[in-house]
């Protein structure tokens, strides 16, 4: 179709008188800001709103955090990257018996219809949260594959509160995200839903049902 | 594209008035969608402040609209993501099928995009043996039932609770009758994660195309966008070539100007950036991304330094839940794959102004609809700019159909008009019969009943200001 884009091209060009390009005033982006306290209130606060749960931790103490939410809901398995930070501290603190810990370690085509049917759970880390609005971070990859996040029912993301960003306008900038992106980032605000029927909100439509946020503070 | 019949948004609009549940189902939403918008934007001067950033963002990406898709296209090119250009629906069509095809793929589950509205793609699949399920719960509904949306972000939003729970209990297998929204949204999960887990393919919209980093932005609540586009081995993209961003930082705030526009939430569930198909170390993904690139008239709007401003759209939606024909009609009266406002200066762009010249005059001019948009796009100067389209053949416009809506009786009144007024004594012979003898003429006369069908006869004073002025005298200061 090299047709159709020399002819578009040419049609844009011919078209379009240059003009000088009218200045961006982001001032109001900028002053969207909170101090490292206030910032986890807000993402607290806006992420509640739309029904995900927060489970407070510690550095420390973090996998046994996870573990006992999966024992309290009584979960079969636990979907993870193992060769993550976080997968690597999670395999080391896992006591055998109860929920089992399924290593996401291998290409998705070989267990397709498990990860579909069986696996109760994904548990993933994020790189940074979204104060103003509420919101994690994420970079899936080989670490941490996409679907971790998105099949499973339910998803238990990591989130260090050291971490937060003021929104995402100051995230993109922080994190690089405008110079260079992996294959697949983004952000998630709550478990998946909609409002399709009578403007009624459902959650859980496609996605996780339910969104667990383990909050490790490490801002003293 | 020129559509060949003469479309009457008049007609379809009296039909769909006299539908009381129709009026209720969008009184409603739009009502909610209204107040939900405003408690988004407690602060007017942000608001303003956000609105002239946006808008200068998007005009920004027009200006440089050629350069930015070349290096869009260079920087997909470099993460691994194929791009395809299409001038028309049918090349698109064709492209998109060719692709499935080489691939074997005979299943595709779709994410929301109106640009594959546009090129009616589902029914030319559906046509070469390919089937495209729709996988937006909105769109699932609609798609059951054979309509098209009704609103560009709320595809289903003219039917009821009741309705849809009458739809899925006889089309869908195994459904039993609920009016329980989350049951009904369970059975639509239940249907559609099987469909995700076979599909052999993946389409989807783009709300943003990153010039800079080669990036496809989606915006949407469910996840079926995210299952669309990283589930099956091959995803597809779609967007208008209008869509393209200089970098990522310019889209942090039209993002966060579009879900509170829309929808009235401050983020949505799901803000996801493709940069590229499964990396060579990753486990799932896709294996191949295409994006197709569509003008279908945009380039020729683009030519148009007013019209140009139709292109700054980022399809919030805000227009047509801010419009009172909108919110009265629905969206279906427009028989338009984009209806309301945008609708109704973008559909005569695309297909003609002559087909759809009284899609134009179906407003109150209000000015609601530019007063709320994001991007500040000035609907109603571009509502009369296109009405004098219609019936003008301007030598400079390249309007598609341009001076094709004139009427002859319409063409017959304003000759009279000008021969009347350019004789003096016709003129005044012309008023004080118009004066003496115009109330005489009954309600029902051919050419006045057009006018008194909805509204009162209008009175004529009984001798005119010229000739008071004459007699009483008067003067101009
Ligand atoms: S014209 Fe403006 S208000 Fe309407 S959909 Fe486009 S951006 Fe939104």
């Amino acid at each position: 179709m090299t047709d159709a884009r020399t002819a578009i091209l040419g049609r844009l060009r011919a078209g379009g008188g240059e003009g000088p390009l009218p200045p961006l005033d982001t001032a109001v982006m900028e002053r969207r800001q909170w101090d490292p306290a206030e910032r986890v209130g807000r993402l607290r606060r806006g992420m509640e709103a739309v029904h995900t749960e927060f489970l407070d931790a510690t550095p420390s103490d973090w996998p046994a955090v996870v573990r006992a939410f999966c024992d309290r809901e009584a979960l079969p398995n636990l979907l993870f990257g193992p060769t993550s930070e976080a997968g690597a501290a999670l395999t080391a603190a896992w006591p055998t018996g109860g929920t089992q810990l399924l290593p996401y370690d291998r290409p998705v085509e070989a267990f397709k219809e498990e990860l579909f049917t069986t696996v109760a759970a994904g548990f993933t880390g994020t790189v940074g949260g979204v104060a103003e609005t509420g919101g994690l971070l994420l970079m899936p990859g080989p670490a941490e594959p996409r679907l971790l996040s998105l099949v499973p029912p339910i998803h238990l993301a990591l989130l260090r509160a050291s971490t937060l960003q003021d929104s995402l306008w100051h995230a993109v900038k922080a994190l690089g995200w405008g110079r260079s992106l992996p294959p697949n980032a983004l952000l998630i605000s709550g478990p998946s839903k909609t409002a399709d029927i009578e403007q009624t909100l459902a959650y859980g439509v496609h996605g996780p049902k339910r969104l667990i946020v383990v909050l490790v503070d490490d801002l003293a | 594209m020129h559509a060949e019949r003469e479309i009457l948004f008049r007609e379809s609009a009296a039909a769909a008035l006299l539908d009381p549940q129709l009026r209720a189902n969008f009184r409603r939403a739009m009502d909610g969608l209204i107040s939900k918008r405003q408690a988004q934007f407690p602060d007017p001067r942000d608001l303003q402040e956000l609105r002239d950033l946006s808008t200068a963002i998007r005009s920004r990406s027009l200006l440089r609209l050629p350069e930015l898709l070349e290096q869009l296209e260079a920087s997909c090119t470099k993460n691994g993501i194929q791009v395809h250009w299409a001038e028309t629906c049918e090349q698109a069509n064709a492209l998109i099928l060719g692709l499935l095809r080489t691939r074997g793929a005979k299943t595709l589950v779709k994410g929301k995009s109106m640009v594959s509205e546009e090129m009616h793609l589902n029914a030319f699949l559906e046509a070469n043996g390919v089937e495209a399920i729709e996988s937006d719960l909105g769109e699932y509904i609609i798609q059951l039932d054979g309509e098209t949306p009704s609103h560009i972000i709320m595809p289903a939003i003219h039917k009821n609770k009741d309705q849809i729970a009458r739809q899925f209990s006889q089309k869908i297998k195994d459904a039993k009758y609920t009016e329980d929204v989350d049951e009904l949204t369970a059975m639509a999960r239940k249907v559609l994660r099987q469909k995700f887990l076979e599909a052999d393919a993946g389409l989807s919209g783009v709300n943003f195309a990153v010039a800079e980093t080669g990036t496809l932005c989606l915006v949407e609540n469910e996840g079926n966008g995210r299952m669309s586009t990283h589930v099956p081995p091959l995803h597809i993209a779609v967007m208008g070539l209008e869509k393209v961003v200089a970098d990522l930082e310019s889209v942090a705030p039209l993002y966060a100007i579009l879900t509170r526009s829309a929808t009235g939430q401050a983020v949505s569930t799901y803000f996801n950036l493709i940069t590229g198909p499964r990396g060579a170390d990753e486990k799932d993904g896709p294996q191949e991304v295409h994006l197709v690139i569509l003008d279908n008239g945009r380039s020729r709007i683009y030519a148009d330094p007013e019209l140009r401003a139709t292109l700054r759209c980022i399809r919030c939606g805000a227009c047509m839940n801010h419009c009172p024909v909108y919110t009265r009609v629905g969206g279906h009266a427009y028989e338009a794959v984009y209806p309301g406002p945008i609708g109704k200066i973008l559909t005569p762009q695309m297909e003609g102004v002559g087909v759809r010249h009284d899609l134009v005059h179906g407003s109150s001019l209000c000015g609601a609809c530019g007063e709320v948009c994001p991007v500040e796009i000035p609907i109603p100067e571009i509502l009369v700019r296109l009405r004098r389209e219609a019936t003008h053949s301007d030598p400079g416009s390249n309007v598609a159909g341009k001076g094709t809506g004139r009427l002859a009786a319409e063409d017959w009144t304003w000759r009279l008009w000008a021969a009347v007024l350019k004789r003096p004594a016709l003129y005044r012979l012309a008023t004080w019969f118009a004066t003496r003898l115009g109330d005489a003429l009954p309600a029902g006369a051919p050419l006045l009943r057009d006018w008194t069908r909805t509204r009162t006869k209008p009175v004529p004073a009984r001798r005119s200001l010229s000739e008071r002025m004459r007699s009483e005298g008067g003067s101009h200061d």
